[in-house]
């Protein structure tokens, strides 16, 4: 059995917001199966005594000063916008609330 | 071909400090360089010759003033087209950012800047540095000057590239799972991933957070440890940034050509060394034979284990896309970079904007990479996935200490093949995957890494190349041997590896086209 | 759209909670009032022109990395102390990550299961004077988004709108999530607890000096959960109801009013055999009722994991005694300890709390008014003024040390009330200090007997008929008499001095004359 849908790729290429025809469904689908199969071992290898490893080094408490830094005009900010109005950038009409 | 281009950065920082060249002479003789291979090589994405020429111009101002200036003034760089370069275009390789000009410069590109290194234009990449082939480029693949017809490895294919044929003396490249060791493996050329945190992310276009890292690209040991100098310090913009603790590489790099390595234990990697690894012969062989020279130096070779690092390439595929997806989201067509609308939707929605750019704009492999990732930190899965790669980062963390204990260095073939031909592994993700087996465990640990080349195959007469691994903050030690080899190495081929490339004529040009 | 049946699907509220036992619970949002964002430089000011408080990090362009603000660290932690919570050892950022245009990097960084402070309570007044101890269950760092104006269709509504435009001067702002715990226990007073909530960590969060916390403004707001379930015996025993989330109640009557609506509205399709569906619900201010927003459901997926770009926050347990130490007093303690000091009654004092005017007291206070005095001001003419100006008292441009200047001198018999309240009318006209508005207006009392007099005298010619009602006994028409002159005099003489003038003049005729 295939460790991923078709379906299933589907609803992810949603999540990431990625248009996807039919045929790059089956394609995407297929490879994934190819791939987890290859990654699935490490659900193997670790205990559930080992710790798990965000950050290779181990930092903490990295923080700045609260002052102000300059930053861009908003003639720079919206120098590469695709679309621009009333010195705002424009975007297509937006279909639901946050 | 002028001279000037088969010199080192060292030679040429020589020779400008000296004035017996100015530093217009030699960025021009580099872009001539340029405009006579590059068609066929392709390994810029952007020339950057009026910037690149006035830049130089005010170096040589600077000097006949009397200016104080850095010691690789006037050497003319290549840059990945992964870093920021304000008033350059940076687009990452991808369609997504084509045009795209940024506002900022990457905190490496500013360094460069300020230690007065004359940009010559930015190099092809495999889209977002997501490929080991630079196939994934949306501008077209590099090709290896050993052999037009062969991949230069990636994802910083264009920076090995334009150093192999001599189209810049120095670049710079980063390195998430490999990036810029295998493919200064595979064209014969000097990589470095320094230590995580060592050199600054800001400005670096995001693959994998925890995994990336910039580091410097050269033709010999030296000329790598003058540009990690330049490239490397803490950073107030990148919280990831090592506060202190940067060894003096350059030190490194002429103690270790100069008073050899008598003494170090060299620790091989069984887990990297032949088995099921699918090394190829000659590549071995050159690897053994760089450790015959390590010890008729005087150096000592131990077997180390490293049993984890048989889960690396799994917890690498699940950490980079995972980080990846989200580094990635930032793409939707709102603020910068491309926007389409889907096809036959009148007044689509933002939604429908974002997801048929994002299809438009990525190339397949960053799709995949994106949708993997989405599978690995969605809920129900995260645990399985995203949680058991974050522990096999720790097993192998644990397996670098124990191997460290026993070796002061450790040493592997970087890449388990030479170049191979183009488009032979572009429908099978995992054996390109493969490329970074032995790269890959770096990355996960945060140490540093050095490439350096081992000779030619014999079964193809193509580059290999030996790593060399160190603890974190120890990238001296990578110097130190790197350099050491490098010259027995070059001792025993009667010059340098490059010499032996197929000169890049225009019949040989001119049959690419 | 709002249909309307949704109109009449309510229960009446009593019916209702003789039914079921409302469980409540409140997020609120708070923008700290930090010089800088959350994770970059950026300055914070309110209503500035878009897009000119933004830089790579905020704007999400590719390659800028976030580095924590340490004001805005210490300010979570503090409100984390003030809420009686602990504060974790070791914690990191986390990205949850969902598309949204106004978000730049499509991902917000927030904190998911390791919050910088966790399991605290707040105990809050009810207007009856009791305490309900409501448990807080965690409060965490997060950034704020952009913000967008919908352009086309009905006017800023996102619904039909054609476009829309976007300004990320907000983006990044630092903000503190406060979640509560389940609110039980509270029956028909829920409402009631829930609005007290709001109040009091509000005015928690002023007294910390950490946020403006002005709802109107959206520095500060209010998510409200809410769920019923069946009445019983043991009622901890019956599991919760399902919940609905009624986003952005942004106002201290609101959040009772939601609350209050939505235990009618979940009671009437409860009693009426429906489900309530678990999503999210808005609030409409100008009519007082919920509408239907998106639906919570399973493709709603966060993908939380921790944050690569910003390294974990471990904070010294020494450093978080010493931001103990500078909690102010806790503000329910300190308002009885004043109340005892300044001998109001337990309604004067809840009076004074509920205008928000307690602190304004307590400086006029110090600054030499007596409290009964500095009371009289702030509830009576400042509270008239602001509500003319459908301004908050804290925003009236005047300063409780001008307040106690005004009023000493009123006491000083300088001014009368009617003066005093010419010359605040000055200081809030921004003409400067009392005393200054008293000089720049001439609004001294004219204490000369002979200006007064000749006043009298021309008051009482105009006005024979007033004059013999004097003479004839009625002393009580004098009124009339000193009104005028009062007038006359721009109110610039003490009234009482007028009428012994007056009646100086006017002798009662004895009757027998």
């Amino acid at each position: 059995m295939p460790a991923i849908s078709r379906d299933e790729v589907a609803h992810l290429a949603g999540l990431a917001r990625i248009e996807m025809s039919p045929d790059e469904l089956d394609r995407m689908a297929g490879q994934l199966d190819v791939i987890l199969g290859a990654v699935a071992q490490v659900r193997e290898v670790a205990g559930d005594d080992v710790p798990a490893t965000s950050h290779p080094m181990p930092l903490v408490n990295v923080t700045r000063p609260d002052v102000p830094r300059p930053g861009l005009s908003a003639e720079q900010a919206l120098a590469g916008a695709p679309a621009q109005q009333e010195q705002r950038f424009r975007v297509p009409r937006i279909l639901e609330e946050d | 071909m002028s001279e000037l281009t088969r010199r080192t950065a060292a030679d040429l920082a020589q020779l400008l400090s000296s004035g017996e060249v100015s530093a217009v002479e030699v960025t021009q003789a580099h872009l001539d360089r340029i405009t006579e291979v590059d068609a066929g090589v392709h390994s810029f994405l952007h020339v950057a010759t009026e910037s690149a020429l006035a830049d130089a111009a005010a170096v040589d101002a600077a000097r006949a003033a009397g200016e104080d200036l850095g010691p690789l003034a006037g050497v003319p760089i290549a840059v990945k087209d992964v870093m920021t370069t304000q008033g350059l275009p940076t687009t990452a390789g991808s369609k997504m950012l084509e045009g795209w000009v940024p506002p900022y410069d990457a905190t490496v590109v500013r360094k460069l800047r300020e230690g007065r290194l004359v940009m010559l234009g930015k190099t092809n990449m495999d889209e977002f540095a997501m490929g080991s082939s630079t196939e994934h480029s949306a501008y077209g693949p590099t090709r290896n000057p050993w052999d037009l017809n062969r991949i230069p490895g990636g994802s910083g294919g264009g920076s090995a590239a334009a150093l192999a044929a001599f189209e810049a003396p120095l670049a710079t490249g980063t390195d998430t799972g490999g990036s810029i060791r295998q493919p200064a493996s595979v064209t014969g050329t000097v990589g470095v991933k320094p230590t995580y945190g060592a050199v600054s992310r800001y400005g670096l276009i995001a693959m994998a957070s925890s995994l990336d890292q910039g580091g410097p690209c050269a033709r010999t040991v030296l000329d790598a440890a003058l540009l990690h100098e330049v490239m490397a310090g803490p950073d107030p913009l990148d919280s990831t940034s090592l506060t202190g603790g940067y060894p003096d590489v350059v030190a490194a790099a002429r103690a270790g050509a100069k008073d050899g390595i008598a003494g170090l234990k060299i620790g091989v990697i069984r887990e990297l060394h032949g088995g099921e690894g699918g090394y190829q012969a000659g590549v071995l062989a050159r690897f053994d034979e760089s450790l015959a020279l390590l010890t008729k130096a005087g150096a000592e070779i131990v077997e180390v284990s490293c049993p984890s690092f048989t889960a690396a390439l799994p917890a690498y595929y699940l950490i980079m896309p995972s980080e990846a997806s989200s580094n990635l989201a930032k793409f939707d067509a709102m603020r910068y970079g491309l926007r389409v609308g889907p096809q036959g939707v009148e007044g689509p929605s933002a939604e429908q904007v974002m997801a048929a750019t994002r299809a438009a704009g990525f190339g397949d492999e960053v799709k995949r990479r994106i949708i993997l990732g989405t599978y690995a930190l969605s809920s129900g899965y995260y645990d399985a996935y995203y949680g058991s790669a974050q522990k096999v980062r720790t097993l192998i963390q644990r397996d670098f200490a124990a191997a460290f204990a026993q070796a002061d260095v450790l040493v592997s073939p970087t890449a388990p093949t030479t170049a191979f031909p183009l488009g032979a592994k572009l429908d099978d993700p995992l054996s390109m995957y493969l490329q970074d087996v032995a790269t890959i465990p770096a990355n996960l640990a945060g140490i540093p890494g050095m490439s350096l080349p081992s000779g030619l195959a014999d079964e193809d007469g193509l580059p290999a190349g030996i790593q060399l691994l160190a603890p974190a903050q120890a990238d001296d030690r990578l110097y130190r041997v790197g350099a050491a080899l490098e010259s027995l190495l070059v001792e025993s081929w009667g010059g340098q590896i490059l010499d032996k490339a197929p000169v890049l004529d225009a019949k040989t040009l001119e049959a690419i086209r | 759209m709002t249909s309307l049946s949704q109109f009449a699907e309510v229960l009446d509220y009593d019916e209702a909670l003789a039914k079921f036992d409302p469980v409540l619970g409140l997020e609120v949002h708070v923008e700290l009032n930090t010089n800088t964002k959350m994770f970059c430089g950026c300055p914070t000011e309110f209503g500035a022109e878009p897009n000119t408080q933004v830089c790579p990090v905020c704007l999400g362009l590719p390659g800028a990395l976030p580095v924590l603000n340490q004001i805005g660290l210490e300010s979570a932690i503090r409100i984390g102390l003030a809420l009686n919570c602990s504060i974790a050892q070791w914690c990191r950022f986390a990205r949850k990550n969902y598309f949204y245009p106004d978000m730049p990097k499509n991902f917000q960084t927030s904190q998911y299961d390791e919050p910088i402070a966790f399991e605290g309570y707040l105990d809050v007044e009810l207007e009856d004077g009791e305490t309900f101890r409501v448990q807080i269950e965690r409060a965490h760092m997060e950034e704020d988004t952009g913000k967008s104006l919908h352009i086309g269709g009905a006017t800023g509504r996102i619904q039909g709108a054609e476009y829309s435009l976007v300004d990320y001067n907000r983006a990044g702002i630092p903000l503190i999530e406060i979640v509560t715990k389940p609110i039980t226990g509270a029956g028909e007073r829920a409402p009631e607890v829930a609005k007290a909530y709001v109040s009091a960590l509000r005015e928690l969060l002023r007294a910390l000096g950490v946020s403006d916390v002005k709802m109107e403004q959206g520095s500060m707001r209010c998510d409200v959960n809410a769920s019923l379930r069946p009445r019983a015996e043991d009622q901890d025993s019956v599991p919760l109801g399902t919940r609905t989330e009624t986003k952005n109640v942004n106002s201290l009557r609101s959040v009772e009013r939601a609350v209050k609506y939505e235990i009618s509205r979940h009671a009437a399709v409860l009693t009426g055999g429906g489900k309530i569906l678990q999503e999210t619900r808005h609030w409409h201010e100008d009519t007082g009722i919920t509408t239907s927003g998106r639906e919570k459901s399973d493709a709603e997926d966060y993908r939380y994991f921790p944050e690569p770009d910003l390294v974990p926050i471990a904070p010294d347990a020494a450093w978080v005694e010493e931001l103990r130490g500078t909690l102010p007093e806790p503000p329910a303690r300190r308002r009885r300890r004043l109340q005892g000091e300044w001998n109001f009654s337990d309604k004067e004092m809840r009076d004074l709390y509920n205008s928000g005017a307690v602190e304004l007291v307590e400086a006029t206070v110090a600054a030499g008014a007596s409290p009964l005095a500095a009371r009289k001001w702030w509830t009576g003419e400042l509270s008239r003024l602001a509500n003319l100006e459908e301004k908050q008292l804290s925003e009236m441009p005047v300063t409780p040390a001008q307040i106690a200047q005004l009023q000493a001198l009123v006491e000083s018999g300088k001014l009368t009330d009617t003066l005093a309240r010419q010359a605040l009318e000055g200081v809030l006209a921004g003409e400067g200090d009392p005393e200054q508005v008293v000089e720049k207006r001439g609004l001294v009392l004219v204490s000369d007997d002979g200006a007064l007099g000749e006043a009298v005298d021309r008051a009482i010619a105009a006005n024979p008929g007033v004059a013999d009602k004097i003479r004839a006994g009625k002393v009580q028409a004098a009124g009339a008499l000193i009104g005028s002159v009062m007038k006359e005099m721009r109110g610039k003489a003490d009234a009482a001095r007028v009428r012994e003038l007056v009646l100086e003049r006017l002798p009662v005729d004895a009757p027998d004359a």
